[in-house]
């Protein structure tokens, strides 16, 4: 087991096999738009998109320790925002995108400050609420936004020197945004403000013994997720070219939570896997029946908050655990009988030295999950025990 | 009619959303008060129990027989979900607890919606039509019905925690559950005990909400977030607080649809979102509720 994890983690090795998965993840990246029709190029950047909006949701859950139930509404924020631009100032696309990003920003930020003092369930009460709220209060304010016929506006177009096919421009647009919210994301989580951020999910108090200033932090996590939220739906105005008060209903908010805890709470990628599942698992499933994308995802939701509180992310980390683990018994199995005689006397002695040999490894085996050595500085693994 | 009896028309109708409001938020507060859950999915328990109570009534059984037999199903219902979702998870933080609960959101409704289909569905109205007419004030006699409908529950449930042996032996786990297994106490039934009660006060709101808003899927939604505001207004851990805030937000959601009109119908939902913000961030224990006091 160490000279795997050697092999997979430390050193030159490591820095080299980064570098290949970036490659490789880059090349496919941006081959794959000319090898899929234009539909299934659609439903990949819709999973780049989400990916944006989970990247942020996981900044606030799976980093921040803080639950919120109504981050569709921050989505439709940016999507609004965006789409009300485009319809009323014809500002042109690029503008839009740091518009909805400062917007959802502060709302985060208005957002942030009840938040410092609801902790847990009623931040996720107060969240849920809002994001009830929103669909009718979009449909008021009807001489801005189009009421319940929503807005339509010009999607992108691809400029004449590019030679690109209309889906195939959105994509790289999107692809483009997503890599640098991404970025974004991680470089956030190894700076002052992310080591603060865990610092404060895993310990309030201890975390402002140590300096760490609370209030600062919890308000600045809900802006910046919202933030990231907000240039999802702003991608998605781009994208759809359609925005209306039904898209963004409190099942939004519900499906992003949903989808980050399948892909991985405070995993890097787990929010790339979600993506996937909040775009793939409805379209699949919905030939079935129009519940059962809801049937799959609830059962789903609860089955890896029950066996895999790391998400589909954490799972391989985890199987190799286990696998390593076993393994590892086996082999002092063996030796058993021969390097320790005095035990060796009858078969119940027998039972006893397998039992530090399963503890041991599996206290350092979870450290040494690839996905948390990936996110070394983040450091912390998933929550997974009350502390 | 004149302003005053106006009033106090809105008023009454306010009770009588507000008597609904408070049953499920009633049942939100039991489970907090035993396990220190806020159950996310409380509305859609009951909004299935609903659905049983339609299967039952629609096949051909009297509203009244149906009901009772829709409660037995519930209370068996909210035992199983205990057991088999809720205790693989009891202890562990919050978030978890939370998004378990969220699942079993997502999972009921769209079960409902995979048995029943999301077509909406009329729901007997079990109180006779007419109304009462008190000095110009008109009290229908389905609002005078679920108002007496969750007076007789709460008296029930108070009469259950008060002065039978069962409901010591549940007070004292809602108490201290290190000392109350001590003491010999089972506490796991006794937590299914909870989840089963609340299961069925759920469902007396269900039911009574139905023949209003109409059978569908997603009938409790609002439903939900109400109750979740007459909880915070009253405190979590307050039965009595629970039903005072279901009446106060039943009315004010009525006064202020009625006589604000920058609100109107559609905006109401606002209220809830208003009322929970306000009493988080003035008495963050609620009316009732006692302030927790937390050691780190």
């Amino acid at each position: 087991m160490n000279t795997l994890t050697t092999a997979l983690g430390t050193g030159r090795l490591r820095w080299l096999r980064a570098a290949l998965t970036v490659l490789v993840a880059a090349a496919v990246a941006v081959g794959a738009p000319f090898y899929f029709a234009p539909f299934q190029v659609f439903q990949l950047t819709m999973v780049l998109l989400y990916a944006v909006a989970l990247a942020g949701l996981n900044l606030l859950v799976g980093f921040g320790g803080q639950i919120s139930l109504g981050h569709g509404a921050f989505f439709a924020a940016g999507a609004y925002t965006a789409a009300v631009m485009l319809d009323r100032y014809d500002t042109g696309h690029l503008a839009t995108l740091p518009a909805a990003a400062a917007g959802c920003f502060l709302l985060g930020l208005g957002f942030g400050v009840p938040a410092l003092r609801l902790r847990g369930l009623y931040l996720a009460l107060v969240t849920l609420s809002f994001a009830v709220f929103l669909p009718p209060l979009l449909k008021r304010l009807e001489s801005v936004t189009g009421g319940s016929m929503g807005l339509t506006v010009d999607k992108l177009e691809p400029p004449a020197w590019s030679g690109l096919a209309e889906d195939q421009w959105t994509y790289f647009v999107v692809l483009a945004v997503t890599a640098v919210a991404l970025l974004l994301a991680r470089n956030l989580l190894r700076s002052r403000v992310g080591r603060a951020l865990l610092a404060v999910r895993d310990n309030e108090s201890a975390a402002e013994v140590m300096g760490v200033r609370l209030a600062l932090h919890k308000t600045l996590a809900f802006a910046w997720s919202a933030m990231f939220a907000g240039v999802a739906g702003c991608l998605y105005t781009w994208v759809i070219g359609f925005v209306s008060p039904d898209s963004f209903s409190f099942v939004l908010s519900i499906t992003l939570l949903a989808g980050l805890v399948v892909g991985g709470l405070a995993s890097l990628y787990g929010p790339l896997l979600g993506a996937a599942f909040v775009m793939y698992v409805p379209s699949v499933s919905q030939d079935l029946s129009e519940a059962a994308p809801g049937v799959v995802f609830g059962l789903l939701i609860i089955t890896v908050m029950f066996v895999a509180p790391t998400g589909l992310a954490g799972l391989p980390g985890r199987v190799l655990g286990a696998v390593t683990r076993r393994l590892q018994r086996t082999a002092p199995l063996d030796r058993t009988p021969g390097a320790e005689p005095a035990f060796g006397a009858g078969p119940v002695p027998d039972a006893h030295p397998k039992s530090p040999a399963e503890s041991g490894p599996s206290a350092t085996v979870t450290p040494a999950d690839p996905e948390v050595a990936d996110a070394e500085p983040v450091g912390a693994p998933p929550r997974t025990e009350k502390e | 009619m004149s302003t005053v009896t106006d009033l106090l028309q809105q008023v009454v109708e306010g009770l009588g959303s507000g008597a609904v409001y408070a049953s499920l938020a009633l049942a939100l507060v039991l489970i907090h008060r035993f396990t220190g859950i806020v159950n996310f999915a409380q509305g859609e328990l009951a909004m299935l129990s609903t659905y049983v109570a339609w299967q039952l009534v629609a096949s051909g059984m009297p509203f009244w027989l149906a009901l009772p037999v829709t409660l037995a199903v519930s209370f068996a219902g909210g035992m199983l979900v205990e057991r088999i979702v809720i205790r693989p998870v009891q202890g562990a933080p919050e978030l978890t607890v939370v998004i378990v609960t969220v699942g079993l959101f997502i999972f009921v409704n769209a079960l409902a919606g995979l048995i029943w289909s999301f077509t909406v569905k009329d729901f007997p109205q079990p109180f006779p039509d007419g109304a009462l007419d008190l000095a110009g004030v008109r009290v229908d006699w389905s609002t005078l019905g679920i108002i007496g409908v969750v007076a007789v529950v709460m008296g029930l449930l108070y009469l259950l925690f008060q002065h039978t042996s069962v409901g010591l032996v549940m007070r004292a786990v809602a108490c201290n559950p290190a000392s109350a297994r001590l003491s010999g106490i089972r506490v796991g039934r006794v937590l299914m005990l909870g989840w089963g009660l609340a299961a069925t006060v759920g469902a007396v709101s269900g039911v009574l909400v139905a023949p209003v808003l109409f059978l569908e899927p997603n009938m409790m939604g609002g439903v939900l977030i109400y109750a979740f505001a007459a909880a915070t207004l009253g405190g979590f851990d307050s039965p009595v607080g629970a039903v005072v805030g279901g009446l106060f937000v039943g009315v004010a959601e009525t006064l202020t649809g009625a006589y604000v009109d920058v609100i109107g119908a559609d905006l109401k939902v606002g209220v809830p979102l208003v009322i929970i913000l306000a009493v988080l961030l003035v008495r963050p224990q609620g009316l009732f509720g006692r302030a927790a006091v937390e050691r780190a």
